[in-house]
């Protein structure tokens, strides 16, 4: 296996859901300033691995988690941790874009505001810059008022990109971000992804096969709960090792 | 015709006729009130309290009833929100499946209680206290009446936020309490304000649960120890008087009834529109 820094690093993590057996003794290593992508057949846990980077799996009851999750060495699910700095160190985008029911502007300072950036200067400095990185700011610099919710699918989530990076995360996590968007609007997201890693580390869930090539580095496969193999992109796309990864590519299971 | 394609017709059928009758009767109501109390209507109802006799046909108004009213039902619904509002955002993030659902069935069967019950109810821990009749009784009574009304149209407008939203909030290190009030508040705001309009319309036209705890007086009042006057119990006064020119006075009271509940209602919608344009579809 090749040598890199690991940002997130996961160690014999089991998540259930009730009896449910969700997750089984995941381990693996995140590489730093990457785009690791999350494969695997619908139903396999990959948002549910995803989501317990950063915590969001706390919010569904009756679930319970054990093992290690490491971010930057920090173990995320000591009782002693505010939550919302580890969200905050760790932005997410959804699978449907969700603006908030407020301005284009409102929804980009919604994060800076809640950390407590409340001058209007610098919310005017953070909302511009961050809807440049997201390539919005040209389409939408004279509504910045205007409600969210008017501008189209695509549109939509690249505003809810930059109101993710608008809290300065250090890593991006990506459920399926681009599945309910147009081709062309997915393919704009995609490009963001490739531009954001040389500052971001990335970690991406997609059942799209095209899409992970187009766009790992590092590849998990996940089937059933279980990490079957993970590696860097050539390694797992082209010579994989274990037959089920080789099956799941070769498109025999889905 | 086959079969099928007559059973379509004759439950279409069905569904009209029930939808023209409800209607029908929304628009007779409106039309045997307005008819029988707008010629009445004269400024002197609106700015006297009944002087002697008024009951017997003689001058005077039903201001006494009117500012009674306001107070009664604005007192209510403010002191109603206040309570409300937390129970649904506590209900939403905070409680757990099993306590959230016995709430709510607590709720629901309050909402279902008749008004006399909380009349006598209140009526009887007055009497316990030593209080005699007075607007803050019958404030906190009508409070009592209105709180899971508003308490549970807050909360089923709250659920129906997609939970992405609030996922979204929190994903960049929001709080509960910040989704709650900055995220979910905003995007159910249009079915808040249809919570509080909702109990704020059972409050202003409950006559039953007020008649012992507010009480009824002549004259305006003038502290929260002072018996009040309402609406509801003015035209339950006035009809049951035995003269018809008396009685007709009922149905002007019911119009200024209608008309606080219609601008109310109209003037609050108006105000949160600029907020409302915001939700998300």
């Amino acid at each position: 296996m090749e040598k890199f820094k690991p940002h997130i690093s996961v160690e014999k993590l089991n998540v259930f859901y009730g009896k449910h057996h969700v997750l089984k003794d995941i381990t693996v290593k995140i590489p730093e300033k990457q785009i690791t992508v999350i494969i695997g057949p619908s139903g396999c846990g990959k948002t549910t691995l995803l989501k317990s980077f950063n915590r969001l799996i706390d919010l569904v009851e009756g679930i319970s988690v054990s093992g290690d999750v490491r971010v930057d060495g920090m173990d995320i699910y000591n009782g002693k941790i505010d939550v919302t700095n580890i969200r905050k160190k760790i932005g997410m985008l959804a699978q449907k874009p969700y603006p908030l029911p407020m301005s284009i502007y409102d929804n980009v300072a919604y994060g800076p505001r809640i950390h407590g950036i409340l001058k209007r200067k610098e919310l005017d400095r953070i909302v511009e810059r961050y809807l440049k990185v997201a390539g919005l700011w040209d389409e939408v610099k004279d509504r910045l008022k205007s409600p969210a919710s008017r501008l189209s699918a695509g549109q939509q989530q690249r505003l809810c990109l930059a109101r993710t990076l608008a809290v300065e995360p250090e890593i991006i996590l990506g459920d399926e971000p681009t599945s309910a968007l147009d081709p062309v609007s997915a393919k704009r997201i995609e490009q963001e992804f490739i531009e954001l890693k040389k500052d971001y580390t990335i970690v991406i869930v997609t059942h799209i096969l095209r899409q992970a090539k187009r766009l790992a580095d590092h590849v998990i496969f996940l089937y059933m709960g279980e990490v079957i193999e993970a590696g860097p992109a050539r390694e797992i796309f082209e010579d994989p090792k274990e037959a089920r990864t080789r099956a799941y590519i070769g498109g025999e299971i889905s | 015709m086959d079969r099928r394609q007559l059973e379509e017709a004759f439950f279409k059928g069905l569904m009209i006729a029930s939808t023209v009758i409800i209607v029908g009767i929304l628009f007779a109501i409106l039309a045997v009130v307005l008819l029988k109390g707008a010629p009445l209507l004269s400024l002197s109802m609106l700015t006297q309290t009944p002087k002697g006799g008024y009951y017997l046909g003689k001058g005077g108004g039903i201001l006494n009833a009117i500012i009674g009213s306001l107070y009664l039902a604005f007192g209510a619904t403010f002191l109603s929100f206040i309570i409300a509002f937390p129970i649904a955002l506590y209900l939403q993030e905070y409680a757990r499946n099993r306590f959230a659902s016995f709430v709510r069935l607590s709720l629901d069967i309050l909402w279902g209680v008749p008004s006399i019950v909380y009349g006598a109810f209140g009526f009887t821990i007055m009497l316990y206290l030593g209080l005699r009749a007075c607007l803050l009784g019958g404030i906190i009574v009508l409070t009592l009446l209105m709180l899971p009304i508003m308490t549970r149209a807050m909360d089923e407008v709250m659920r129906m936020v997609p939970h992405e939203l609030r996922e979204t909030s929190y994903a960049v290190g929001s709080t509960r309490l910040e989704a709650l009030l900055r995220v979910v508040s905003r995007q159910a705001l249009p079915g808040i304000l249809t919570a509080v309009l909702l109990a704020f319309g059972r409050g202003i036209g409950d006559a039953a649960s007020i008649l012992f705890t507010a009480g009824y007086t002549d004259h305006i009042p003038h502290s929260l120890f002072d018996p009040a006057a309402s609406l509801p119990l003015a035209v339950f006064f006035l009809l049951g008087t035995p003269l018809p020119e008396v009685q007709e006075r009922a149905y002007a009271a019911a119009v200024i009834l209608l008309v606080i509940i219609l601008s109310t209602s109209v003037i609050s919608r108006l105000l949160t529109t600029k907020w409302t344009k915001f939700v998300i579809k």
